[in-house]
């Protein structure tokens, strides 16, 4: 079989589809988040996405659902991160692990009130992307469309809030609703996510694109579109390999991930400066 | 009657239950040129970011141009100028131009060239600002208050790391702008020296309202003598009365 006929087969159209669309929707937030040092938020949601999989499985929800299912908690949880960073008390990333240690500790307890479904709930940790069904397409094509429409228009809201929250709150934007429209995107690309790399790479689709596009010190706008484009080059590079290799694909992409890290900051040490 | 442009009444602010700012009163009219001057600590800060709505007062009223706080939306008018900017590391990925932009809502290019090279920084504009320095940096973010030619300028201890040039073209740039556009300035600042040579009036704050008032009214109270002790009053009242600072 050559590697184009891979490309009959319809769960790999999904699957490139998917990842395509949720790559460049994590990418999007990512350096968002890694800018305003919220890198780890992505832990966190996975683990409490990892909760919520499991809480759902126990209610007894059908497979194809489960994505869907497990939304509304871990957009939940996102506001109550928020919340917690915004409290004087509780730092950001320690408000993270708050929630995050949560998730982690409920997953862990319906996991074993239940062996029935062990399986099926730690193939979620691991993700795989050829298992992508159809309404988990139309989900990451409708989070697309609304993320891409929310940097459009909140574009200059989002870059000043980005740059320095007290100075945006000065021009009379509204940093509070900015913030829970960024969590609430985030939850949903976490849960997307799980479904391309598992629930413990969820934060990889976050970190890492932005973090090769911010090696390459360009405006902030050319920064956003480089961070899609190491992304989405990372997932169809790694649903090829992984394929091709019989590799699980969710670690291939991040491997990926990485390789392009690594590259780029070594060719940026070598090469002379341009500017 | 000169317009009210900032209108305080009774404010207090607590932190953690200590009151930082206490039933503080004080009008701003326009073309007013206002030097807060204080010991560390004494509430500086926290009365801008009150006067910003970057901090929500438990007690008393805020009205900026005649209107509440809470209802308040023309932010266009305000140019602000904070101690220093949290995101201001080498990896921020933002050229000069994206920042002195910041909050444009018409971009003009010929009004962005006229700041930068007011400011003296036109060279810089395609450079990203974490790769200049802390003056380089300062001057770019006085651009920015300043670019859209607003009715009030607060600035936050605006030069404290500067060196002796560029902290005299941002005074004299900000000078200008309230002598000949009549633009209403608030600067706060540890060097009275400064506030003695630019301010017309003089607000000194230690948690509670210490001195609100003209520098002649200042140079001529015993009490501000007692606080201030003769020397540091006579240095402040030199300062002001030096004949470029004359009307």
């Amino acid at each position: 079989m050559g590697l184009i006929d891979i490309f009959n087969y319809e769960f790999v159209q999904r699957a490139f589809m998917a990842g395509i669309l949720i790559a460049a929707i994590s990418s999007i937030l990512g350096v968002f988040l890694v800018l305003r040092r919220f890198s780890l938020i992505g832990d966190g949601l996975a683990h409490v996405t990892f909760g919520s999989v499991a809480f759902v499985m126990f209610l007894g929800v059908s497979p194809l659902y489960i994505t869907l299912a497990a939304l509304p908690i871990v957009m939940l949880s996102s506001l109550a991160i928020l919340k917690l960073t915004q409290s004087k008390r509780i730092q950001g990333d320690a408000a993270i692990g708050v929630v995050s240690s949560l998730g982690i500790a409920a997953g862990i307890i319906l996991a074993s009130l239940s062996n029935g479904y062990n399986i099926d709930l730690f193939s979620y940790l691991f993700g795989n992307i050829l298992t992508v069904t159809r309404i988990e397409l139309l989900l990451s094509f409708i989070v697309f469309l609304v993320v891409a429409a929310t940097v459009i228009i909140f574009y200059d809201d989002l870059f000043a809030l980005t740059f320095d929250e007290e100075l945006a709150r000065t021009m009379g934007i509204k940093t509070g609703r900015i913030n829970t429209i960024l969590f609430l995107l985030t939850a949903v690309a976490a849960v997307l996510a799980m479904k391309v790399a598992g629930i413990m790479l969820v934060s990889a689709m976050l970190i890492l694109p932005p973090l090769t596009a911010l090696q390459l010190s360009l405006s902030f706008r050319m920064t956003i579109i480089a961070a899609v484009f190491f992304s989405i080059l990372s997932v169809i590079c790694g649903i090829i390999v992984a394929f091709v290799l019989n590799l699980p694909a969710g670690g291939t992409i991040v491997i990926f991930n990485i390789g392009f890290l690594l590259f780029i900051s070594g060719a940026k040490k070598i090469l002379p400066s341009t500017r | 009657m000169s317009e009210d442009i900032i209108s305080i009444n009774n404010l207090t602010f607590c932190y953690n239950g200590l009151e930082t700012i206490s039933d503080i009163s004080f009008t701003v009219k326009k073309g007013d040129y206002l030097g807060i001057a204080g010991p560390n600590g004494s509430g500086k800060s926290t009365l801008i970011k009150n006067i910003l709505g970057i901090l929500q007062a438990q007690k008393g009223t805020i009205n900026i141009f005649g209107r509440p706080l809470a209802s308040f939306n023309q932010w266009n008018r305000i140019g602000y100028l904070p101690q220093r900017i949290n995101a201001l590391n080498s990896h921020f990925p933002s050229t000069v131009e994206e920042i002195v932009q910041l909050g444009v809502t018409k971009r003009n290019p010929i009004a962005l060239k006229r700041t930068l090279e007011l400011m003296g920084v036109a060279h810089l504009s395609t450079r990203l600002i974490g790769e200049l320095s802390y003056g380089e940096q300062q001057r770019i973010m006085l651009a920015r208050a300043l670019i859209s030619q607003p009715d009030l300028l607060i600035f936050d201890e605006p030069t404290t790391a500067l060196d002796p040039e560029t902290r005299d073209i941002f005074y004299s740039v900000t000078d200008g702008m309230n002598r000949k556009n009549g633009t209403t300035i608030v600067l706060v600042t540890h060097d009275t020296g400064i506030i003695g040579q630019y301010a017309r009036n003089l607000l000194y704050l230690d948690k509670k309202l210490i001195f609100f008032g003209t520098f002649e009214n200042f140079c001529a109270s015993p009490d501000m003598a007692g606080i201030f002790g003769l020397t540091s009053q006579h240095v402040i009242c030199h300062q002001h009365e030096r004949p470029e600072n004359s009307i």
